[in-house]
């Protein structure tokens, strides 16, 4: 072969460093690594005093300003709700909507909020899981004073007060909820599907979607197998570990899904998937042949929470907001648009009562929004979800890998 | 002064160097030996498993990261040196618009251009739902969720960076040698053989080095396009940082990535030869 020509940068790959050389990069290098070996530093916070929180809160005034970071699609265009709260209170809003992610979210915000500084937002709002329990542990979220609450004391439905990820709603109130369950394509698949073993069939060899997310996945694996995900132990997880080990080398899952799963379903890449409930209905008025259904076995339900970051500016506007969100009318509003699981259950009776006095398309509208079981679960299925795992840290490193290795592999 | 001068105007590449290159690397090499939780912290204690352990769990993808990089860099070769070589010297006056509409799909972000493959070979999307409408391809036939989609994924999407190098390097062919060549004899094979293609290998050294490099440490296609069992090494290392908080791991798996891709670098350069810098690449 002829010798070859990027003069400089074959002739810096291939020629031989001096020892000078050598040393002087290493002495480089060493104390660079002296300069950073400092570490990381941790900072676990401990629960709050009550006293503390009270003497935190006796010092804030109302600003007249909140700003309000959330998800897209979770406000109506014309911010309705928030229109109505500056009516009602004098207070403006700035509404951002800057999260997209959870694990992106807190990667971004986590530098900041641990060097003391402001996030710029007075209320978040996360989903429950690793990162909203991460914000908590670290001490970055404002517990709540709720006497400052009524409107959630009197109107948040039982199931929403007291979940184990925030017991007694020290830091958070719930946004909306949304279940995760199974959803299929009516097209390919003829069957009534009621059984979370669908997803094990091997009928549907390399037709079945399954989520990527550790704790998505590990829940599945655990109803599957009979263990209640809320209270579960080592010995749960490995048994659900095994059971979609298996499944996958089965070669009945096709993929390990993000939010895509929607549009494989839809396309028919897969015919049945785990999903979430407000993606499904979407489809569904769509016109899309899609069904969403919580396997008889249980699902699991998710709330998006709202909360007070550490150095918010205007944390009594925030509180301020958060409670009005929980007035029944209000909530109606906003449950109209997002169409999720609203932490009100009056709204249904509100949305009932409204489609009573509408006509044409948007009375059909309104009624298939209040009977639909994906936005009002009745008793049945609310006694089939289930909550998230809550772990520790050190939980943490052991359940991760167990389905990591499975999504990842 | 004078004499400053040049190290003066030097210095902002220094500074460059320093704060992007050096700063980050060093910290990286620090964090990949410390051990710890976000939570607690991290603290420096020298953990050279971390590298083993990382290594020992995640060995299967970074060979597959390997494989599926080369695999995909051939691939770019192979379909990258004729079209090169037709632009070159086949296009006329028409080169520079090849050549625009080789890097148009580039206004387009790399995500994005990947998602569409995914709605383009859909099972029964437009391509494969009416290849099995009018029955050419059984029911059952997919593309997506393979090792053939990710790998297709890849040179799709870094293709135009083998074409281009080679591209430059066969531009700078003289016809008048190639005039020569068969002048002397030499069949049109000999001459490409024995003239051109000679000519044109710095072009393929930089395309493999700016393909292979990018191909085999990217997680987008595998995430993408990719099935149950084509994770990418990529994939492990976002997942460590982002989802896991594993600050350790994820340094240590890049830092052997790094470490693997210049060895091969290294290899391939001696294997190609370098002593004699022709002067037709200082041009």
């Amino acid at each position: 072969m002829e010798p070859l020509h990027i003069p400089a940068l074959v002739r810096g790959m291939t020629q031989p460093r001096t020892r000078r050389d050598v040393f002087r990069m290493a002495g480089l290098s060493a104390a660079g690594l002296a300069l950073a070996a400092c570490g990381v530093q941790g900072k676990k916070a401990a629960p709050p005093k009550a006293d503390a929180v009270q003497d935190y809160w006796s010092k804030q005034t109302k600003h007249g300003k909140v700003v309000f970071a959330n998800w897209p699609e979770y406000m109506p265009e014309d911010k309705a709700p928030l229109e109505k709260f500056k009516q009602a209170t004098g207070i403006s809003y700035e509404y951002k909507e800057v999260i997209q992610e959870n694990a992106e979210f807190f990667g971004k915000a986590e530098p900041v909020l641990r060097a003391g500084q402001s996030l710029g937002y007075d209320i978040v709002v996360m989903t429950n899981g690793v990162q909203l329990q991460h914000m908590i542990d670290l001490g970055y979220v404002v517990p709540l004073d709720h006497s400052k609450l009524p409107n959630f004391a009197a109107n948040a439905g039982e199931k929403y007060k007291n979940r184990s990820y925030d017991p007694g709603n020290v830091y958070t109130v719930p946004f909306a909820s949304g279940v995760t369950g199974i959803a299929y394509n009516t097209k390919y698949v003829k069957d009534d599907i009621t059984s979370i073993e669908a997803l094990f069939d091997p009928k549907y060899k390399g037709r079945v979607g399954m989520m990527a997310d550790a704790q998505e996945i590990g829940n599945f694996g655990m109803i599957a197998t009979g263990a209640n995900p809320e209270n579960s132990t080592e010995a749960d997880w490995k048994k659900a570990g095994e059971k979609l080990k298996a499944q996958r080398d089965a070669g009945i899952v096709r993929k390990y899904y993000d939010q895509s799963y929607i549009d494989a379903v839809s396309k028919g890449d897969i015919w049945l998937s785990m999903a979430w409930s407000g993606d499904v209905f979407q489809r569904q008025l769509a016109g899309e042949p899609v069904k969403f259904v919580v396997p008889q076995e249980g699902g699991t339900i998710w709330t998006d929470n709202m909360l007070i970051p550490k150095g918010a500016a205007n944390p009594v506007d925030a509180l301020m907001l958060m409670d009005f969100l929980y007035q029944p009318a209000i909530a109606a509003e906003l449950d109209e648009f997002i169409q999720f699981v609203t932490p009100v259950p009056s709204v249904q009776d509100l949305l009932k009562e409204k489609a009573k006095t509408a006509a044409g398309a948007d009375k059909k509208a309104l009624e298939a929004m209040a009977e639909s079981p994906l936005m009002f679960p009745s008793e049945a299925d609310y006694a089939k979800l289930h909550s998230y795992t809550k772990l520790t840290t050190q939980q943490e490193q052991v359940f991760n890998p167990i389905f990591q290795s499975i999504t990842q592999a | 002064m004078k004499r400053l001068t040049p190290y003066l105007l030097a210095l902002p590449s220094w500074m460059w160097l320093a704060i992007f290159l050096v700063v980050p690397m060093v910290a990286m090499a620090s964090v990949s030996l410390q051990t710890g939780n976000a939570i607690d912290g991290f603290v420096m204690t020298f953990s050279f498993s971390n590298f083993g352990d990382a290594l020992s769990r995640y060995s299967t993808q970074l060979l597959r990261s390997l494989l599926y990089g080369g695999l995909a860099t051939l691939a770019m070769l192979l379909i990258g040196y004729p079209v090169a070589y037709w632009i070159a010297f086949k296009a006329g006056a028409r080169k520079s618009m090849y050549l625009f509409l080789l890097l148009l799909p580039f206004f387009v972000s790399f995500v994005l251009r990947t998602i569409s493959w995914s709605f383009l070979l859909a099972d029964n999307g437009i391509l494969f739902g009416t290849l099995k409408s009018w029955g050419v391809l059984p029911e059952g036939f997919h593309v997506l969720a393979t090792t053939v989609a990710v790998v297709g994924g890849l040179t799709y999407n870094f293709l135009p960076f083998m074409i281009l190098p080679i591209y430059v390097a066969l531009e700078r062919v003289d016809p008048r040698v190639v005039e020569a060549a068969q002048d002397l004899y030499a069949s049109r094979t000999a001459a490409f053989r024995r003239v051109v293609l000679p000519l044109s290998l710095p072009g393929v050294f930089a395309g493999v080095l700016m393909t292979f490099v990018p191909a085999t440490a990217d997680p987008v296609n595998a995430q993408v396009l990719g099935g149950t069992e084509n994770t990418m090494i990529g994939n492990i290392i976002q997942t460590a940082y982002l989802t896991n908080l594993d600050y350790p791991t994820a340094s240590a798996l890049s830092f052997t990535l790094m470490a693997v891709l210049l060895v091969g670098i290294f290899v391939y350069a001696r294997a190609l030869g370098t002593e004699n810098v022709l002067e037709a690449a200082a041009r």
